[in-house]
């Protein structure tokens, strides 16, 4: 057996995908059995991830058509009901189609999953997406918003959104968990930290392919460990490199484990991740709206 | 022997870059395992005349055997060629280039004339790509990425020339490898700070269609995190992990 490469402690990839028949590509799946190796080398406990539709095989992938999405949710729902033990599942909903995308929360919430997937459909503050955002923080399932950082134009193919859209459906929404998705995603992060650091309700994730020296710095000096969660999206080779970057800044071991896995443990349900430390081991210090609104 | 071929010192205009300077490098050096590294100075690559940068980065790496200069070379400006020599007097192994950010198209003859005077000189010419991603820049860099049809022109110059790009992808990379005849691909090498690994595979697919001796570790610090290629090799696909990297002189 060897060693994990990020080590044993457990570690949480909370923004992650997987591809089926239906995406277009004939390497399907050689594209998931590659994200489960690199996982188990780099020592990932849960990979908690979505199916974007179709990938835009039959409709956009950020305009995923109704059949698209729930297409690509049965496959997720599939993947994460065989892979009990390392996959957890967000449902997709393209927020357009708001009657379907509450019905597709109900049916996969009620089949395991355990956050919501928001993509570029719609932008973030629209009020098309608040009957979601109340959903989501009545059973307690935190949003991942596909962000750009900074937005300062359109962009073809996407809706885009960035974090000052995303910090004005979080305030309706106080109740709601939102995950701000990868800051090294494209855009200028830079914009984003500040513009969300008001609105405790976001909490960043780490991915993207971007490894910009000084943004994990920026990261953690404006929003502190406690707001922040590690992730891979596409490039797991960024997920273990800011994870060693993260090890040579100077966090502390808490800060370290609430970023690998803690405040993920935190703001989704209780009992999501049984083999990440147990529920004892995460702290109320950080307590998601809704796990705070229970308490 | 780790050599990084894709560093610098020096600030980036921007946006702020945390300790961009020899002292750091070489603590980050000495850190992550890597023996060594080619510098290039960062602002060099958005001065009007380069010649003040290079005098600047041989003065910050007098006397320091494990970071070597790269100083910039630009082929359209008066009496370039003595900017050549002074990389050749003090044993760069590579000058770099930046025709995006110098307005040079990629059938400029000026370009050419560099690439075929520094492999006489058995020195490399070290492009860069692009040092952000295109959705990041700033309202005043409208440089635009460096494109594969300027690297196949410059690999077809001359037998002598060797190429180093930094900072491209698997796109552009097969695009100008399979744009080339065999001869002209073992001119040009390839830096891994910016292909992508799992769960796409790009470097691990690369290898195997390409070969990894075609591939050079570099990590575009200080605007890129050091750990990023040394992560995309600890990934790589098990059938295609030991293969070697290549090394720009080794080679020929």
């Amino acid at each position: 057996m060897i060693a994990p490469l990020a080590g044993t402690a457990p570690l949480i990839d909370a923004h992650a995908h997987f591809y089926h028949a239906g995406s277009g590509r004939s390497d399907w799946g050689d594209l998931n059995d590659a994200r489960f190796r690199a996982g188990d080398r780099i020592g990932i406990t849960y990979h908690v991830a979505s199916v974007l539709g179709s990938y835009g095989f039959s409709s956009p992938t950020y305009f995923p058509s109704p059949i698209d999405v729930t297409t690509g949710n049965d496959t997720m729902l599939e993947i994460a009901a065989r892979e009990s033990d390392r996959v957890r599942m967000y449902v997709t909903v393209n927020p357009n189609y708001t009657d379907h995308a509450v019905k597709e929360i109900e049916r996969c919430v009620g089949r395991g999953a355990i956050g919501v997937k928001l993509l570029a459909s719609r932008r973030a503050d629209d009020p098309l997406l608040d009957p979601i955002a109340e959903l989501a923080g009545e059973r307690g399932l935190p949003v991942l918003q596909h962000i750009w950082q900074h937005r300062r134009r359109e962009w073809p193919s996407q809706e885009i959104s960035d974090g000052a859209d995303l910090a004005r459906l979080a305030q309706r929404h106080p109740n709601t968990t939102f995950i701000l998705a990868h800051i090294g995603g494209g855009g200028d992060y830079a914009h984003t930290f500040p513009a969300v650091i008001d609105t405790p309700n976001i909490f960043p994730d780490l991915s993207g392919s971007g490894v910009d020296r000084g943004m994990l710095d920026d990261a953690v000096n404006v929003l502190g460990s406690s707001r922040l969660l590690w992730a891979c999206d596409l490039t797991i080779e960024t997920g273990l490199a800011k994870l060693r970057a993260l090890e040579v800044i100077g966090l502390g071991k808490d800060a370290l484990a609430d970023i690998r896995w803690r405040n993920a443990a935190r703001l989704f349900r209780k009992g999501a991740f049984p083999r990440a430390g147990g529920d004892q081991a995460v702290s109320m210090r950080h307590q998601s709206p809704a796990a705070a609104s229970q308490s | 022997m780790t050599i990084d071929v894709n560093t610098f010192v020096g600030g980036y205009p921007f946006r702020y870059v945390p300790h961009p300077d020899p002292s750091a490098l070489s603590r980050v050096l000495e850190r992550e395992g890597i023996d060594s590294a080619w510098v290039g100075h960062l602002p060099s690559a958005f001065y009007r005349d380069p010649t003040p940068g290079n005098h600047e980065l041989f003065s910050l790496l007098e006397k320091n055997t494990k970071l070597r200069p790269v100083p910039t070379v630009r082929p359209d400006w008066p009496r370039w060629r003595e900017q050549l020599s002074a990389a050749a007097d003090v044993g760069a192994p590579a000058v770099r280039a930046y025709p995006p950010q110098w307005g040079l198209g990629p059938h400029d003859p000026a370009m050419r004339e560099l690439a075929l005077a520094a492999g006489e000189l058995d020195i490399a010419l070290v492009l860069t790509v692009r040092f952000e991603d295109l959705r990041q820049r700033h309202a005043l860099d409208v440089a635009g990425d460096l494109s594969a049809a300027a690297i196949r022109v410059l690999a077809r110059a001359g037998e002598r020339v060797r190429i180093v790009v930094t900072a491209a992808g698997r796109e552009m990379i097969e695009e100008v490898h399979w744009g080339l005849t065999t001869e002209e691909q073992h001119r040009v090498w390839w830096d891994i700070s910016w292909i992508w690994g799992p769960p796409e595979d790009h470097l691990g697919k690369l290898f195997r269609t390409i070969g990894s001796r075609r591939f050079v570790f570099g990590s575009q610090w200080p605007l890129r995190l050091v750990q990023n290629p040394r992560a995309n090799l600890d990934l790589l696909p098990d059938d295609v992990r030991a293969m070697p990297l290549g090394t720009v002189n080794g080679d020929r």
